[in-house]
C-alpha cells in the first residue's frame, strides 16, 4: 500500500540490513538487501527475497514463536517475538518473506550512519536493487556526504548507464549470469541483452567495481561468459576490475538445483586459466 | 600450608610424569619460596584473600624478581654487555646471538622473559646486504629457538609502528612457522603504519593468531616509552612491573549485602587491603630481596628501578555486575543500567588508584596503574578484565567494540578483547582493518583476532595450540607450560563458544 503513495517520502521494501559484510565489496561495508527481484534464477541462494508478500498467511500458523499474524490481508511480523528461526521463509510458497520492512531513505540512512566509523561504505543488494533507482539516488547522495562509498550489487537487467543514480554510485558489482541468450533464459526466465549493454557502458564509464560469474557446469556457460566479457569491456577493466569466479553452492537453493553438486576445483582452475589467457589480471576464485 | 602438606605437594611435582624437567624445576623453586613466611600480610587483605576476592596471582610468598622485566634491548644492542662479555653486534648473526644470550638471563615471574623487545627495530639495522631469503632463514632459526627454549606463551615480542623491512619479513616468517611462542603484538598507529602492512599483519593473525594489534596512539604517552609483555601488559620500557595483584569483582560482590553496601563499604575496604598488600610485596622485593642490588641488568642500565610500576588488577567486572543485578536480570554489555553500574564500580577503583600513594612507582606518577587482568587457569565465573562473558556477546560487533572502548579507558597498563573471525575474512583483510580502525577511533586500546578454525587459539591473551591441549589432556608431556593453563581455561571459560564474527 505504501508503494502507491504518490506524496511523501520515498519508501522501499527492505529484507534486511547487515551492519557489516566481509564479502560484498572492498573493505568493511554495511549491506542493504531490498526485497523483490525482476528475474528468478534457478540457483538463487536467497529465494525469499524474490517476490513481495501477497498476504496468503501460509506462514502464520507455522511460526513457532507466534511472531506472525494476519491483519486486513497482510502478514504482520513482530520483530520482538521473532526468534530468527526462518521457518516462515522456508514454508513460503511464493519466494517471499513476511520479515520485510517498508523503509524511508531517512530510516535506512540512520541505520547506516550509526555504523560509522567502522565502515568505509555501503553495498545495496537484493532482491534486485536496481528496481529502486530513485530511492538509491537519494540514499547514495546522503551517504556520500558522510564520505561513504556506495556500490550496487545487481543483475544488470535494468538499463543503468543513462540513469542519474550513476552520478552518485561509485561502482556496480555486476552479476553476468550467462552469455548465450537461451542459456540465460533457461537459468533466469528473462533475456540478457540489457546486461550486455550495461556491461559495455559501465566499463566505458569506469563504474565496474566487480564482475561475478556463478559457475555451474551444465547450467552456466561460464567459458562463454568469460570470453563475452573479455570482448565487451575495456582493457582497463580487464586489468583492474575484480573478476570473481564463484563456485555454485547449493546452500539456500530451492527446486531442481537444491542438491546440485558444486563444480570441481579442476573446473574452476580451468576457468581461471582461461580468464588469465584473455587478459584478466585481477581474478579470484571463491 | 603445613610442612607435611608442602612436602606431599613437592613430592607430587618431583615425581610427576606430565611435567618436563624444566617445568618441575620451576615448580620446585616455587615450593621452596612458599615455605617462607617473610611478608607482613595486612589484615584487611587477609580477610578478602580468604574468599579469593583479593588475589596475589600465586606469585609466591617472597618476591625475589619483578613479575615483568622490560629490558631496554636497544641500549643493549648499542653497548653490548660487560657482564655477558658481549660486544655491540655488527652483523645479523651477532645481533641474534647477542639477543638469545641475553634472553637466557632475563627473569620474570615465569622465570623466562615475558618481553623480548621490538624485534623489527632491533634487527632491521643489520639487514643490509642480505637477500630476503637469507634474512628469513636466520629469522626462522631465531624464532624457533625462542619457541623451543622460552617455552612459555607469556613471552611477548613487539613490532611496529614503523614500517620496516624487518617488520614484513618477521610477519612472513611467523605466518609460515605458526609458533605459539613468542606472542606478537604490532603497535598500530593509524596515521603512521601503512594499510598494506596492517593487511599483511591481519592475514598473518588470521592464519596463526599472531600478531595482536595495539592502539599505539592510546598507549604511547603512558610512560616515557613502553613495551607490551605477556598478556597485554603495557609497561614502561627499561623497567617493568614489580607485581600484579587483583580484585575479583564477582567474589567481592558476593561478600556484600546490597549493591549500595558493595559500592560504599565492601569495595573501598577491599581496595585499601589490596593497596596495602601490594605495598608490602614491593617493599620486600625492592628493599630485601637483593634483586635490584645484584642484577647486572640494573648495573648496566638495561633496566632501572625507577622505571618500574605495579599493576592493580581488576577481573570479572561482567560477572560482578551481573551478580549484583541478578534480581532484575539486567546484563553487562546489554542493558544501560548494568553498564552504568559497571562504570560506577570502575570509577571508584580508578579514583582509589589515583589517590593511593605507591612507593617506588615513580614511573606511574607515584600510583598504581589499573590493569584489566585476563584470568587464571583456575578461575571459574570470572570473565577476563572488563570483557563481556563468552556466549553473551552483543549481536552487533560495533556495539561490542563501543562497549569495550567505554571500559578500556580506565586501564593504562593493558586491556584487550579477542575476536574470532570467520574464514571469509581471509579474502578481505581490508575489511578487518576497517573494523580495527573504527574500534581504535572509538577508543579501544587493543584487539586480538584469530580465525575460528585456526589451531592456535587465544586463551586470555596468550596462545595455545588446540592440538597441544588435546595431547596434554590425553596424558602426554608437552613443551610449553602455558598449555597446562590453557587446557583448563579453555574449558572453564567455554572459549570454543566465543562469538565468531562473520559477514552476518
Amino acid at each position: 500500500m505504501h508503494k502507491t503513495a504518490a506524496a511523501g517520502p520515498l519508501r522501499a521494501p527492505v529484507n534486511r540490513i547487515l551492519e557489516h559484510t566481509l564479502v560484498d565489496g572492498p573493505g568493511n561495508r554495511t549491506i542493504v538487501f531490498f526485497q523483490e527481484c525482476n528475474i528468478g534464477c534457478r540457483y538463487c541462494h536467497n529465494p525469499e527475497t524474490q517476490r513481495m508478500c501477497i498476504g496468503c498467511g501460509s506462514c502464520v500458523d507455522q511460526c513457532p514463536a507466534g511472531a506472525l499474524r494476519l491483519e486486513a490481508g497482510r502478514v504482520i511480523w513482530d520483530r520482538e517475538l521473532c526468534v530468527g528461526c526462518d521457518t516462515c521463509i522456508h514454508v513460503c510458497p511464493h519466494y517471499s518473506s513476511p520479515k520485510v520492512t517498508e523503509m524511508t531513505v531517512d530510516e535506512v540512512y540512520e541505520e547506516i550512519r550509526r555504523n560509522i566509523p567502522f565502515i568505509r561504505g555501503i553495498t545495496v543488494s537484493g532482491g534486485e536493487c536496481s528496481l529502486r533507482l530513485p530511492f538509491l539516488q537519494e540514499l547514495f547522495a546522503r551517504c556520500r556526504n558522510l564520505s561513504l562509498t556506495c556500490l550496487m550489487d545487481c543483475n544488470g537487467t535494468v538499463p543503468l548507464w543513462d540513469e542519474p543514480v550513476m552520478e552518485v554510485c561509485d561502482g556496480v558489482m555486476l552479476d553476468v549470469k550467462a552469455w548465450d541468450e537461451g542459456c540465460f533464459r533457461r537459468l533466469t526466465g528473462a533475456g540478457n541483452s540489457v546486461v550486455k549493454e550495461n556491461l559495455r557502458h559501465l566499463s566505458e564509464m569506469e563504474k565496474l567495481e566487480e564482475l561475478r560469474i556463478v559457475c555451474l557446469d551444465g547450467w552456466v556457460d561460464a567459458p562463454e561468459v568469460i570470453r563475452g566479457i573479455a570482448q565487451t569491456v575495456t582493457e582497463k577493466t580487464k586489468r583492474e576490475t575484480l573478476l570473481k569466479l564463484i563456485r555454485f553452492r547449493s546452500m539456500g537453493v530451492r527446486g531442481e538445483l537444491a542438491k546440485a553438486p558444486s563444480p570441481s576445483g579442476a573446473y574452476m582452475a580451468e576457468l581461471e586459466k582461461l580468464a588469465r589467457q584473455l587478459g584478466f589480471e585481477n581474478i579470484r576464485v571463491v | 600450608m603445613d610442612r607435611e602438606a608442602l612436602a606431599r605437594e613437592t613430592y607430587g611435582i618431583l615425581t610427576s610424569d606430565k611435567l618436563t624437567y624444566r617445568q618441575k624445576l620451576i615448580q620446585l623453586a616455587k615450593q621452596a619460596e612458599n615455605s617462607l613466611e617473610v611478608l607482613h600480610i595486612p589484615e584487611k587483605f587477609a580477610k578478602y584473600f580468604e574468599t579469593r576476592a583479593l588475589c596475589d596471582m600465586g606469585e609466591g610468598n617472597a618476591p625475589y624478581r619483578p613479575r615483568y622485566v622490560m629490558v631496554d634491548y636497544e641500549r643493549f644492542m648499542k653497548q653490548g654487555s660487560e657482564f655477558l662479555k658481549i660486544e655491540p653486534p655488527k652483523t645479523l648473526d651477532e645481533a641474534i646471538f647477542a639477543l638469545l644470550t641475553l634472553y637466557y638471563h632475563v627473569p620474570s615471574i615465569t622465570t623466562m622473559p615475558v618481553y623480548i623487545g621490538n624485534l623489527d627495530t632491533l634487527l632491521d639495522p643489520f639487514l643490509d646486504g642480505l637477500s630476503d631469503e637469507e634474512v628469513k632463514a636466520k629469522f626462522k632459526l631465531f624464532l624457533n629457538y625462542v619457541d623451543r627454549t622460552i617455552a612459555d606463551g607469556y613471552c611477548h615480542a613487539n613490532l611496529g609502528p614503523k614500517d620496516l623491512r624487518a617488520t614484513r619479513l618477521l610477519l612472513e616468517c611467523e605466518k609460515e612457522l605458526k609458533n605459539a611462542v613468542p606472542n606478537f603484538t604490532i603497535k598500530y598507529d593509524i596515521d603512521e603504519t601503512p594499510d598494506d602492512l596492517m593487511e599483511q599483519a591481519i592475514l598473518c593473525a588470521l592464519e596463526c593468531a599472531n600478531p595482536a594489534i595495539a592502539n599505539h596512539k592510546a598507549h604511547k604517552d603512558t610512560y616515557w616509552d613502553y613495551g607490551i609483555s605477556s598478556c597485554y601488559n603495557i609497561l614502561p620500557l627499561r623497567g617493568g612491573s614489580y607485581i600484579l595483584s587483583r580484585v575479583v569483582i564477582p567474589r567481592l560482590a558476593k561478600m556484600a549485602d546490597s549493591t549500595e553496601q558493595f559500592l560504599e563499604e565492601v569495595l573501598p575496604d577491599a581496595l585499601l587491603g589490596l593497596g596495602q598488600y601490594m605495598d608490602e610485596r614491593i617493599r620486600f622485593l625492592v628493599e630485601e630481596s637483593g634483586f635490584f642490588q645484584s642484577s647486572f641488568l640494573v648495573k648496566e642500565g638495561l633496566i632501572e628501578r625507577e622505571n618500574f610500576t605495579a599493576m592493580f588488577g581488576v577481573a570479572g567486572l561482567c560477572d560482578g555486575v551481573n551478580y549484583l543485578l541478578r534480581d532484575s536480570g539486567k546484563r553487562y554489555g546489554h542493558d544501560p543500567e548494568a553498564d552504568d553500574l559497571a562504570d560506577r564500580i570502575m570509577t571508584i577503583i580508578a579514583d582509589f588508584a589515583a589517590s593511593y600513594p605507591a612507593k617506588y612507582c615513580e614511573a606511574s606518577g607515584g600510583h598504581y596503574y589499573l590493569h584489566a587482568q585476563a584470568g587464571l587457569s583456575t578461575d571459574e565465573g570470572v570473565t577476563s578484565g572488563v570483557r563481556i562473558v563468552v556466549g553473551d556477546e552483543p549481536e552487533s560487533l560495533y556495539a561490542h567494540l563501543r562497549h569495550s572502548a567505554r571500559f578500556h579507558r580506565f586501564f593504562p597498563t593493558g586491556c584487550s578483547d579477542i575476536f574470532p573471525f570467520e574464514v571469509t575474512a581471509r579474502n578481505n583483510p581490508a575489511a578487518v582493518l576497517d573494523i580495527i580502525k573504527g574500534a581504535f577511533r572509538e577508543g579501544d586500546k587493543y584487539m586480538a583476532i584469530y580465525q575460528s578454525d585456526s589451531d592456535l587459539v587465544r586463551i586470555t591473551g596468550y596462545l595455545v595450540k588446540r592440538s597441544d591441549i588435546e595431547k596434554y589432556d590425553s596424558g602426554q608431556v608437552v613443551l610449553q607450560d602455558t598449555v597446562q593453563n590453557g587446557s583448563s581455561n579453555y574449558k572453564l571459560n567455554r572459549l570454543a563458544d566465543r562469538k565468531v564474527r562473520s559477514n552476518a
